[in-house]
């Protein structure tokens, strides 16, 4: 190891909350690409149909949605064939639901090798959030195959994707944001106080049915649907519909209000955890 | 002089004892509302978490020199374990500064990360990159560490079909591969078959000596430690209690901490009553005293040692065996002094009566020994006193002139010897 440039490292009690180790981050930034792809390998290891399972999960999903919903409930889908309907906001908020679900245990998942060795702690949940995207990649193929063999078919099916569909990569980055800081708050309290740990699938199972995930935006009455608006997700589920199959009740109000919310979220989720972290061993 | 490459100024870490539940979440709580309402907080840290509190380090102040091999010793709880956390940056200090001038890497536990379902392969980078290094640099240590593991033949299967010595082997190769400017090192690395713990400690002698390295280094075995550190640092109840020269240091630390059972040289040690009740004759008590070095508080290979006994009578009484042995922990007797060995009757008066035993050259090699009395008389078969393996002789290590390279194991004795060619 050469030490061409003098490091010098203070190792101190820090009080500060936004405090970001970017160059700590950088250095490790071999680290985060075998953790996605520990995570990626790990998770298809032995078993017989391998990523397919990113295919499908979903798939049969959104079978089972288009029926109860659609057909059992009568549910509107914007024009659009209910299993393409579900399929897309299934995408997003999949990804969103899994990376919350998987930061949200970092500290106490991760106690094992915290308690060993130091590297920047942001390194795993990074990780985690990039490996989600890979599964992501492969039901966002799936999608595609499907939508471009209903419009093959030409069933009279006006849905046609934008050229906003170009915008995807910043909707994940968006819901990435937004998982992320969410998942690592709730790791932090969670590493304090046990009882967080009972909250997250809770929240997120509620979290669902207040999303437009299994409906969309525009079935909502008009006086409810600021409701909607508050909630975080649903104006980037609604923008995955937008830019995919041009459906129309795309708010950019809501959006705007939603990429506020989500940045204030991830520096909260951010610096609370970063803080937690910094000591969590003595008494995880 | 350089600059030092570790400085530690008044280090301090306070551990919280106690669990945390609903009471601490209303604490904490509170000291937030207080905080918004900027009321100042009315007694710092409460009265109730003052007892709760336990201070594993306080003021800790030292520094090292680059190419420095220094060793830390304290008995359990010193506070060495807090202290290697802190360096390696496991946990933050509650006060006090660190100030590391190179890279560290800790060995604190060899396999960490380690994924069961991934390749020896895999794995080896994976460590690598947790332990801090870089992509290239395992890459070209690789062929290095699948011969140090030996496991040439299972580079591609998954770690979880390895046998553990195989895993260990694995972990701890790419551990000793690490090439850090600060090395920290914990004495739990030996690990393995006998043959590959002789390999661990032959990797971290190289380490320590050939490579010009800074390397702390943890451990409770006196021997290892004089035999790779100069200087030593003696933790005593989380503060400094000695640093300097690692003899000195050993010498402090073994006897300072002596659990009760150790012999304190100079001072006489009251040995227990026989067991069967009244005995005519028994050993009262017992004093070491090193002769060649008169005013040592230790004892090293080789040096003249005198066991000084009391005996009381309640009658008086001809003894033939007055003897003291030395013994192995596990029992192996090693030396038996006995006077019926000399064929000396022992005519003993009624009342106390002092004898000096002395023992030439002692060839004992570095390690603990029992020390075991007897007091009998085989004529008439009676055993007046019998006192097994409740002291314990330390024999320490010696100041070592010059390089030397000691073997991984040694033996129990030790007896001076050269070596010459035999010239025609």
């Amino acid at each position: 190891m050469k030490s061409l440039e003098p490091v010098e490292l203070r190792i101190r009690a820090r009080s500060g909350w936004l405090w970001l180790d970017w160059r700590g981050l950088v250095a490790y930034r071999d680290l985060i690409v075998l953790l996605v792809r520990r995570d990626y390998v790990s998770k298809y290891k032995q078993t017989i149909l391998g990523p397919a399972w990113a295919v499908v999960t979903p798939i049969i999903t959104a079978v089972v949605f288009g029926f109860v919903f659609g057909r059992v409930l009568g549910v509107q889908t914007d024009g659009v064939p209910p299993s393409l309907f579900y399929l897309c906001g299934l995408l997003g908020w999949n990804y969103f639901n899994q990376t919350l679900t998987a930061t949200s245990n970092t500290l106490r998942g991760n106690y094992a090798i915290f308690s060993k060795v130091y590297f920047p702690r942001l390194v795993t949940p990074l990780a985690t959030a990039l490996s989600n995207l890979a599964s992501s990649g492969v039901q966002l193929l799936t999608f595609g195959v499907i939508y471009a063999v209903a419009i093959g078919a030409n069933t009279g099916m006006t849905a046609r994707p934008t050229w906003a569909a170009f915008t995807l990569p910043l909707l994940f980055v968006h819901l990435a944001s937004l998982a992320l800081g969410g998942g690592l708050l709730l790791s932090a309290v969670t590493a304090k106080y046990r009882d967080f740990q009972q909250v997250a699938p809770f929240l997120l199972n509620l979290l669902l049915y207040v999303t437009p995930v299994i409906y969309p935006m525009s079935q909502i009455p008009e006086k409810w649907r600021w409701l909607a608006a508050i909630n975080p997700v649903s104006p980037v589920i609604e923008a995955f519909r937008a830019v995919l199959l041009g459906t129309s009740s795309f708010d950019p109000a809501h959006y705007a209000l939603s990429v506020v919310v989500s940045a204030a979220v991830l520096v909260i989720g951010v610096g609370y955890y970063q803080r937690l972290a910094r000591d969590f061993v003595d008494y995880a | 002089m350089a600059r030092p490459i570790i400085e530690v100024s008044g280090l301090s870490k306070r551990y919280q004892l106690g669990d945390f539940g609903f009471s601490s979440f209303r604490e904490e709580a509170e000291k937030w509302l207080r905080r918004l309402r900027k009321t100042p907080e009315a007694e710092p840290g409460g009265a109730a978490s003052k007892s709760d509190e336990f201070w594993a380090l306080r003021d800790v102040s030292f520094n090292v020199q680059p190419g420095e091999v220094v060793g830390i010793i304290g008995r359990n709880g010193a506070g060495k374990s807090t202290l290697l956390k802190l360096l390696s940056r496991i946990t933050e200090p509650t006060s006090g500064e660190i100030i590391l001038r190179g890279r560290v890497a800790s060995l604190l536990e060899v396999g960490t990360g380690f994924h069961p379902e991934l390749s020896g392969r895999e794995n080896i980078f994976l460590n690598g990159a947790i332990l801090g290094m870089k992509h290239a640099e395992i890459s070209s240590k690789f062929d290095e560490i699948v011969a140090f593991a030996e496991i040439e033949q299972f580079i591609d299967t998954p770690v979880k079909r390895y046998s553990s010595g195989m895993y260990v082997r694995l972990a701890f190769a790419v551990a000793a591969h690490l090439e850090p400017e600060i090395l920290i090192v914990d004495e739990v690395l030996a690990v393995g078959d006998v043959q590959f713990q002789k390999k661990c400690m032959g990797k971290m002698q190289d380490v320590a000596r050939k490579t010009g390295r800074t390397v702390l280094f943890v451990s409770h075995n006196m021997d290892a430690i004089a035999r790779l550190c100069p200087r030593c640092i003696l933790l005593s109840g989380g503060q400094v209690a000695f640093a300097g020269e690692t003899t000195h240091a050993v010498d402090i630390y073994q006897n300072g901490t002596s659990s009760g059972r150790d012999t304190q040289m100079e001072t006489w040690t009251p040995l227990p009553a026989p067991s069967g009740g009244e005995s005519p004759a028994s050993f009262s008590r017992f004093r070491l005293r090193n002769l060649t070095r008169p005013t040592a508080v230790t004892v090293r290979t080789g040096e003249r040692l005198a066991i000084d006994l009391e005996v009381e009578c309640s009658q008086p009484i001809s003894v033939s065996n007055l003897a003291v042995m030395l013994s192995t922990p596990a029992g192996v007797r090693l030396i038996n002094a006995d006077t019926g060995k000399l064929g000396q009757q022992l005519s003993l008066r009624k009342g106390l009566q002092q004898f000096t035993l002395q023992l030439e050259q002692l060839p004992l090699s570095v390690g603990d020994y029992c020390l075991n009395f007897y007091l009998a008389n085989t004529r008439s078969r009676q055993v007046f006193h019998s006192v097994t393996e409740q002291n314990l002789l330390r024999i320490s290590p010696s100041v070592r002139i010059g390089p030397v390279d000691i073997p991984e194991v040694d033996g129990l004795l030790d007896v001076p010897f050269s070596v010459d060619p035999i010239s025609a």
